[in-house]
């Protein structure tokens, strides 16, 4: 088996010019791994500056008004910077200097990862800049202005369907012309080796924690974990050390935006097909020609045509089940929540909740769910007055 | 020998890009036509793709246009099939792994035989993975053309050693699209390639003048020469074949 794989997924599929970059990150991390110091500065940082770690809160409410397994939520959203994000942030970046880059660049879709990159980069010292789609820019103003503030220099992308896939583009053209310098700060479980494994174990804290907590609360695991999906790294730092234990289900919920019946949905699993993108062999929206698709979601963090490489091996292994939230279902979601338990889910983790709220009545008292709420909700509130109808400044 | 490698005995080669179907496949049919008569050596014709991550912003609209008129893999094989029963020349598929490899590759190789396609340069399938690919084109008979860039160093030889057809050597850091000025060592490149291989190294990326061509040609076998014919395409559609003649004819004979 070559390196970096995951069954036959993975790989890596980048031009020439990058891949002597790839091979330094890859011995570097490899060498920082295993670093202790490294290590602890790292978990240092997890700790004292993103809050780690966060809390495993018993939703009795929501519980109780389900009738059903007994819910938990994982409160990345109380990570600072507001979401999960941080976490594989604060690694990246501090491996950036350790290999000593001046400059780091990211795509970012709902803006979540670009603005955690500002937050490590200016209080490491790097320079920092990040691409955005143009329609995520006008749907996600607010972390816009955040990462300005935080001084990254923000690209708007007007190429291609102008969101996440195309930042992403951009962001790899930016990264062939200023490789000896800059350090790419990938934001999700893909992208060529040895991204796809550096960035799950930077995320894997998160089912570590929550192993720890539930066995300490319940004294049992939980029947099943559920987060949601876009490029799948919530939902890989979720799983991962849960995936050995074979009675806890996990699954992972992707964008069905309008319906995955319709064209309008970014269901990457649900509707997919093998091919070649971004650096690696995974699943992705095309058609029978290789075009990738155009996909849409109400969630700019889910709005990604493509799916991780360990996440379409656990698919294929069926150690993972996949489903699929439309936007309605989501916001509904969103709402609850808010009212339920007074916390306000992002969009993207809201997709999880949805499921949540179907699955838990379905199963015994004795179950327990663990919802990973991946990031917290204020970003999307002028979005979600939106949908609803209403017209509020930001 | 390989079509592709005999075609670089004839002095140096001048070697044009055009996307296919751009803007739309009859124009890309009469284009190769024109280029071979101009005194083209060989002609790349680039499959599009909705995400073309190696091009600037010139080529992506070209891959653009030719998708919007609806351009599929099987209309560019059908067209050289055509070309064919007229012309003999060398051409070669530029085209991202993804549209092959959904199209299947053996039956996208078989295709390529039939049809008389040369060569294929794939610039998101690096020597750690060309396996996949490049084992079956040789069972074909359709040259897999390796690139090298200014940050290969001590990875030359190794990709030098496998290559067929060609070596592709791209001039600088970044996307396809003209430059002013190429800065980088390529003598060094082409050194390091030609000390452990006989494949003729052609440089492409950035080239657009006549001055720039011959400068370059002096360095290796051949020039490629994507952009700068892209843009003529750009703004004259339908029209532009008479005008990429001109081109090529003048950036051939710089360095003859």
């Amino acid at each position: 088996m070559k390196k970096g794989r995951f069954n036959q997924y993975g790989g890596q599929y980048i031009p020439e010019t990058i891949m002597n970059s790839i091979i330094e990150l890859e011995d570097s991390y490899k060498h920082y791994m295993n670093d202790e110091e490294f290590n602890k500065e790292l978990d240092e940082l997890l700790v004292t500056y993103a809050g780690r770690p966060s809390l495993l809160y018993y939703a009795e409410k929501m519980t109780n008004d389900l009738g059903g397994a007994k819910i938990y939520l994982k409160r990345e959203d109380l990570n600072h910077t507001g979401s999960h994000k941080i976490n594989n942030v604060l690694g990246q970046v501090l491996l950036a200097k350790k290999m000593g880059k001046k400059r780091v660049i990211a795509e970012t879709g709902a803006g979540q990862h670009g603005v955690a990159t500002a937050t490590a980069a200016t209080f490491m010292g790097l320079e920092c800049e990040v691409y955005m789609g143009e329609e995520d820019t006008k749907r996600q103003a607010l972390n816009v202005y955040r990462m300005r503030l935080l001084g990254a220099k923000v690209h708007s992308v007007t190429s291609g369907t102008k969101t996440l896939k195309d930042a992403v583009n951009e962001a790899m053209k930016e990264w062939t012309r200023s490789i000896e310098d800059t350090f790419y700060v990938i934001g999700s479980v893909m992208g060529p080796h040895p991204y796809p494994t550096m960035v799950r174990d930077f995320q894997k804290v998160i089912s570590k924690e929550i192993k720890e907590q539930i066995l300490k609360a319940e004294n049992k695991l939980p029947s099943a974990i559920i987060a949601c999906i876009g490029g799948g790294s919530n939902a890989i730092g979720a799983f991962y050390e849960f995936i050995e234990d074979k009675d806890v289900r996990l699954i992972g919920c992707e964008a069905a935006g309008h319906g995955v019946e319709t064209q309008m949905h970014a269901a990457t699993i649900t509707k997919g097909s093998e091919g070649v993108f971004h650096g690696m062999k995974s699943i992705f929206c095309q058609n029978k020609y290789g075009q990738i698709a155009p996909v849409y979601s109400i969630s700019a963090g889910l709005d990604y045509p493509g799916v991780g490489p360990e996440h379409a091996m656990l698919h294929d292994n069926k150690r993972a089940e996949y489903v699929a939230i439309t936007d309605e279902e989501a916001v509904d979601a969103f709402e609850y929540l808010s009212r339920i338990e007074g916390i306000i889910p992002a969009i993207e983790s809201s997709h999880a909740v949805a499921h949540g709220i179907k699955l838990a009545p379905t199963m015994d008292k004795e179950d327990i769910i663990v919802i990973n709420l991946s990031g917290r909700g204020d970003k999307d509130v002028a979005a979600i007055a939106r949908y609803r109808g209403a017209n509020i400044n930001e | 020998m390989s079509k592709i490698k005999k075609t670089f005995e004839n002095g140096k080669a001048f070697i044009p890009f055009i996307t296919g179907g751009d803007p739309n496949i009859e124009t890309t049919e009469k284009l190769i036509y024109a280029m071979e008569k101009a005194g083209a050596d060989l002609i790349e014709i680039g499959i599009p793709f909705s995400d073309p991550a190696a091009e600037g912003p010139v080529i992506q609209l070209a891959n653009e246009r030719a998708l919007l008129a609806g351009t599929t893999t099987d209309d560019l094989f059908d067209m050289i099939k055509r070309v064919r029963e007229k012309s003999n020349i060398p051409l070669v598929f530029l085209t991202y792994y993804n549209p092959v490899y959904t199209y299947g590759v053996k039956r996208f190789l078989e295709k390529c035989k039939e049809v008389e396609v040369d060569g294929i340069i794939v610039p998101d399938l690096p020597y750690e993975e060309k396996d996949e690919l490049a084992i079956q084109c040789k069972d074909c008979g359709v040259d897999f053309i390796p690139l090298i860039a200014p940050t290969s160093n001590d990875r030359i030889s190794m990709i030098a050693k496998e290559s067929e057809g060609f070596i592709y050597c791209v001039s600088s850091l970044g996307v396809t699209g003209i430059r002013d000025d190429i800065k980088t060592d390529i003598s060094t490149m082409v050194n390091r390639a030609k000390a452990v291989s006989d494949t003729p190294c052609a440089i492409g990326f950035g080239i657009a003048t006549p001055e720039q061509a011959k400068e370059l040609s002096h360095l290796a076998d051949g020039v490629i020469v994507g952009s700068a014919i892209v843009k003529i395409i750009e703004e004259k559609g339908e029209q532009a074949v008479d005008s990429v003649f001109d081109y090529v004819k003048k950036m051939k004979d710089s360095i003859r």
